[in-house]
């Protein structure tokens, strides 16, 4: 069951960001851009994603483990670090030059042609080094 | 009211439902970065790596299943393989180091009032907003 609930999430997730237009890049870039002919799409986009997540995350605090067994993830620090702040300037900098993000490149690979997957290829191999390349660079450090 | 927006509502609410419905059902965060990451780079392993692999089997197989019956819209990515190549590397180190992306921090961190999530989200708006300004209106790159 539990298998069935990861399948039909991930399938669920893949077609709202395909109705929504997470997968059009023009309009994550015109969501982008302040200077152009702004594109306010990703409000409504971000605030309906929101809601029910904002509902489960209550239910979630009332119980103990998940519907499904298995207990909830534990809330992370508040602290801001250094990665967090380098990682999601770099992840901007790639969001805005592309108009893809993860989840919508990964939704899309099957009708995105070779772009879709050069983009997508470009990002795993940077996701695989990247544990790597951050160790050699504190130990460097 | 522009369909176009309220085709975002409406495949905002789907993406916040399937957030929901992974953490009350499954006990996992929905998060795009950390699901492909944790697959890719090796780090998941017995129940938790098989579910992440179901979870991004229905993420390429539906919209593939909807593409075959009524053609998906077009995504109209760029075709300079220099911009995409710098772009993915960007998406995949960034996400990871900062340990998430547009779902994880943005969709399941803001409704939780996560400092962290708030916080990743304020900045990675912030570097698209200027990356679009400068590559599109400066250097007419995009």
């Amino acid at each position: 069951m539990r298998g069935v609930v990861s399948l039909f999430t991930g399938a669920l997730f893949g077609m709202g960001l395909l109705l929504s237009g997470m997968t059009d890049t023009r309009k994550v870039q015109g969501w982008l851009d302040l200077l152009g002919d702004w594109d306010p799409t990703l409000a409504f986009v971000l605030g309906g994603a929101i809601l029910p997540m904002a509902m489960a995350w209550r239910i979630a605090a009332k119980r103990k483990a998940a519907l499904l067994g298995g207990a909830f993830p534990d809330r992370p620090d508040a602290k801001i670090t250094p990665q967090l702040a380098i990682g999601s300037g770099l992840f901007g900098v790639g969001w805005g030059l592309s108009g893809l993000c993860p989840g919508p490149a990964m939704a899309s690979l099957s009708f995105g042609g070779w772009q879709g997957g050069i983009f997508f290829a470009a990002m795993v191999a940077a996701m695989i080094a990247q544990p790597r390349v951050t160790a050699r660079f504190q130990s460097v450090r | 009211m522009p369909i176009e927006w309220v085709w975002g509502l409406i495949g905002g609410l789907m993406i916040g439902s399937a957030a929901a419905l992974f953490l009350l059902l499954n006990g996992r965060i929905m998060g795009a970065s950390g699901l492909i990451g944790g697959v890719v780079d090796g780090s998941q392993s017995g129940s938790t790596r098989t579910h992440s692999l179901l979870f991004l089997a229905g993420l390429i197989g539906a919209p593939l299943l909807y593409n075959i019956t009524f053609t998906a819209p077009p995504t109209y990515l760029t075709s300079n393989i220099v911009v995409l190549i710098v772009a993915g590397l960007c998406v995949g180190f960034g996400t990871r180091l900062a340990n998430g992306c547009t779902s994880g921090h943005g969709v399941c961190g803001i409704s939780r009032l996560s400092i962290r999530g708030i916080g990743a989200t304020l900045i990675y708006l912030g570097a698209g907003f200027a990356t679009v300004a400068l590559a599109r209106h400066i250097l007419g790159l995009i």
